[in-house]
């Protein structure tokens, strides 16, 4: 079947895409989505298009172009075909922007959040978990300083023996 | 040379050395000593592929020809590439690579923190995204070549040996050819002299803790920031360009 559509003519207000990107999970963590990362810096009309900023999380992230999809297919979905992305690279992307909702549902789906404040200050880069998110034991050391994603380091439990991911201070 | 040519050479070595120090790391992936250390050799690679991305897009608007990050990463040939000897060594063994890897970290970090005071807006932007993708790699690397120079006799013999080798090469990297020297006079980039003197102590330190030597009086083997490389670097080309040179515009 194929419909019709009439020239752009629903141009919500941006606040309410900023709330619909709030359903657009990270490809790579789906647990948050791109507004809880902190990567969505600006929604607004450029004409009669619809432009969302990105910014990259590390230069070489692979899911940069998923995630720039995944918004353009979102918005798309809700009615609005002319839409756009935008790669920002300044400021850089810092886990200091993630929000306090998205740390809590990191922890609960088993991942370290990030440690607010230590990101690129002193020797010890990437901070450190202040605590296993599966026991909350504080006896915890790293395994390595990478992990699955470049977001990530891989820490191990002492109390639980688990081993973990670390969501880099960056 | 006007000023945006001359940008464009600056983005053109950085983005080159990021770009041919990427694809030789990233031939690890699979065949680390372990597997975290073929992960962290793999994450580096991949930020080093991405910082390209910025830099080679960079160069190509301040080219104005039309071209863009793909174009000059694939279509030129060896000798438009612009990024020193250091980074188009082979591989080696593990150690090899890493000590290659901590020679370039300790001048790309300083380098990209001096670059975040650039004139040119592109270029300090590109340096403050990657500059603590840097810090993280030289952090790894230093690490790794002070554990395994102060490890066992073998792990201390192979890191004294990829010294040897590798030291005649890193000596480009601080030393200012014409190019370079524009580039300080423009604003667009620090000036080598002062790097230089950075780049010794930080490896005079490292290396004492390691209980390594670097070679005293070594010959300085440059060229390949003006185009003069050693043979590696087309046989890498050869292989990373294949796929665009034989199939132009491919898509997947």
């Amino acid at each position: 079947m194929v419909t019709e559509r009439a020239p752009q003519t629903f141009r919500p207000d941006p606040r309410l895409v900023w709330r619909w990107l709030e359903d657009v999970p990270d490809p790579e963590v789906p647990v948050v989505s791109v507004v809880d990362l902190g990567i969505v810096r600006d929604v607004a009309w450029e004409g009669d298009a619809l432009t969302v900023t990105v910014t990259p999380t590390y230069s070489g992230c692979p899911a940069t172009a998923v995630i720039a999809l995944e918004i353009e297919n979102a918005i798309r979905d809700r009615g609005i075909d002319t839409v756009r992305t935008k790669t920002q690279v300044t400021p850089a992307w810092t886990t200091d922007w993630m929000t306090d909702a998205a740390r809590e549902k990191l922890r609960a789906y088993g991942i370290a959040p990030p440690e607010a404040g230590a990101s690129c200050a002193g020797m010890l880069r990437s901070g450190a978990p202040s605590s296993c998110p599966h026991c909350g034991s504080s006896r915890v050391e790293e395994v390595s300083r990478f992990g699955s994603t470049p977001c990530k380091a891989t820490w191990r439990c002492a109390d639980c023996l688990e081993p973990f991911d670390y969501f880099k201070s960056f | 040379m006007n000023a945006d040519a001359l940008a464009a050479e600056l983005c053109l070595r950085m983005g080159d050395n990021a770009l041919i120090l990427g694809q030789r790391v990233s031939a690890w992936c699979g065949h680390a000593p372990v597997l975290e250390e073929d992960i962290a050799l793999a994450n580096v690679a991949l930020d080093l592929i991405g910082q390209t991305k910025l830099w080679l897009a960079r160069a190509a608007d301040l080219r104005g020809a039309g071209e863009d990050a793909d174009a000059l990463a694939f279509r030129r040939d060896v000798r438009a590439f612009r990024n020193c000897l250091l980074v188009e060594r082979p591989n080696g063994d593990f150690g090899a690579t890493l000590m290659r890897q901590y020679l370039y970290d300790a001048f790309h970090l300083p380098m990209l923190q001096a670059l975040k005071a650039s004139t040119d807006d592109g270029v300090a932007s590109i340096a403050t995204k990657a500059e603590k993708e840097a810090a993280y790699h030289l952090d790894r690397s230093r690490d790794l070549v002070v554990r395994l120079g102060d490890g066992t006799q073998e792990s201390h013999d192979r890191m004294q040996a990829a010294l040897d080798d590798l030291w005649p090469f890193a000596g480009e990297l601080t030393r200012a050819d014409e190019t370079d020297a524009a580039l300080a006079a423009a604003g667009l980039a620090p000036a080598l002299d002062d790097m230089a003197k950075t780049y010794a102590a930080e490896t005079a330190a490292t290396f004492r803790e390691a209980t390594l030597t670097a070679p005293v009086d070594a010959p300085v083997r440059a060229g390949g920031k003006g185009g003069l490389h050693s043979e590696d670097l087309g046989f890498l080309l050869a292989e990373m360009q294949f796929l665009q040179r034989a199939y132009p515009d491919a898509t997947w």
